[in-house]
């Protein structure tokens, strides 16, 4: 990598940095604005999850790896924590209903 | 081609090539990285239901301690990616010393962040917060709370410990720059995992 190389790269980092805690910020701004629970959950959620996204592609340089790489990590642990959250959904209302209709 | 060769940069020329062209080390951290996502989430998952379920849940964190504690915090996590990044790339360029000072200004924000976590929990517990117990509402609060930011915790004090290592050994010839690399990604992962604990711990529980 060249000495140029590097201090673009290091700029396109300080930028990503700058942009995660302005986003970190905006939730703090968030959380003391009305809303109910719900509208808060999915309001921090999205921009953890932009925030998240910013993180491995530009620090930990998942976008510069081999798109099979990518293609292999993140489908699979999206498609794990989604089904979790129907997983666990049914697992408590199993507990209090018939496991099947009469 | 020796065994830590081929640990560090994959196989020999008569063995197939590593998977996705990356090391194989790379690979497994990647691995464990989301695996300890998907343990993250799962407990995340469990304090969503637990936090719905319960017409009591407790929003104690005020703006001051509290919050201005957990701001703080995210900006030394978030800076600790950065030098992180810079020992990194100081590290691949071949500037061994200045790989070595960003890696330990990095294990010094680890410390930091540790040491604000404990504060935090010092005064959640001096408040009457247990595992079990605590002097607001449900019971579980004190569970969730203190087992989801302990698991994260135990992740930096790990990182701190595996950052020194590879550091003195990378100083010494004993590691090279690609596991830098390696265990950066594993600090940014830490980072990554706050941005939710953040929201979803804190943020959703303060004091209006």
């Amino acid at each position: 990598m060249t000495g140029t190389m590097r201090e673009e790269s290091l700029k396109s980092d300080i930028i990503v940095y700058i942009i995660i805690l302005v986003i970190a910020a905006l939730q703090i701004v968030l959380a003391y604005t009305p809303g109910t629970i719900g509208q808060h959950t999915l309001e921090f959620l999205g921009l953890a999850i932009i925030q998240a996204g910013l993180g491995i592609m530009f620090f930990m340089h998942l976008f510069q790896e081999k798109r099979s790489l990518m293609f292999a990590l993140i489908p699979a642990t999206v498609f794990v924590l989604l089904m979790m959250n129907v997983f666990w959904g049914e697992s408590f209302r199993i507990v209090h209903m018939k496991p099947w209709p009469n | 081609m020796s065994q830590a060769d081929i640990a560090q940069v994959g196989h020999g020329p008569g063995y197939e090539a590593p998977p996705f062209a990356i090391p194989s080390k790379k690979l497994v951290m990647w691995l464990f990285i989301i695996s300890d996502a998907v343990t993250f989430g799962a407990l995340l998952y469990g304090y969503g239901y637990l936090r719905n379920a319960s017409s009591n849940w407790p929003t104690p964190f005020k703006f001051n301690p509290s919050i201005i504690n957990v701001m703080i915090m995210t900006f030394v996590l978030i800076t600790s990616s950065l030098t992180m990044l810079i020992g990194v790339r100081k590290s691949q360029a071949g500037d061994k010393n200045g790989a070595i000072k960003w890696t330990f200004i990095t294990v010094f924000l680890g410390i930091v962040f540790a040491g604000l976590h404990l504060r935090e929990w010092m005064s959640m517990i001096h408040e009457g917060v247990t595992l079990s117990h605590n002097p607001w509402g449900s019971f579980q609060f004190g569970a969730c709370f203190f087992s989801i930011t302990g698991l994260h915790l135990t992740h930096v004090l790990g990182g701190v410990i595996a950052l020194t290592v590879v550091a003195i050994g990378y100083k010494r010839g004993r590691y090279k720059a690609a596991d830098m690399e390696i265990w950066g990604l594993y600090w940014h992962f830490v980072d990554l995992v706050w941005m939710f604990v953040v929201p979803l711990i804190y943020l959703l529980n303060i004091e209006k």
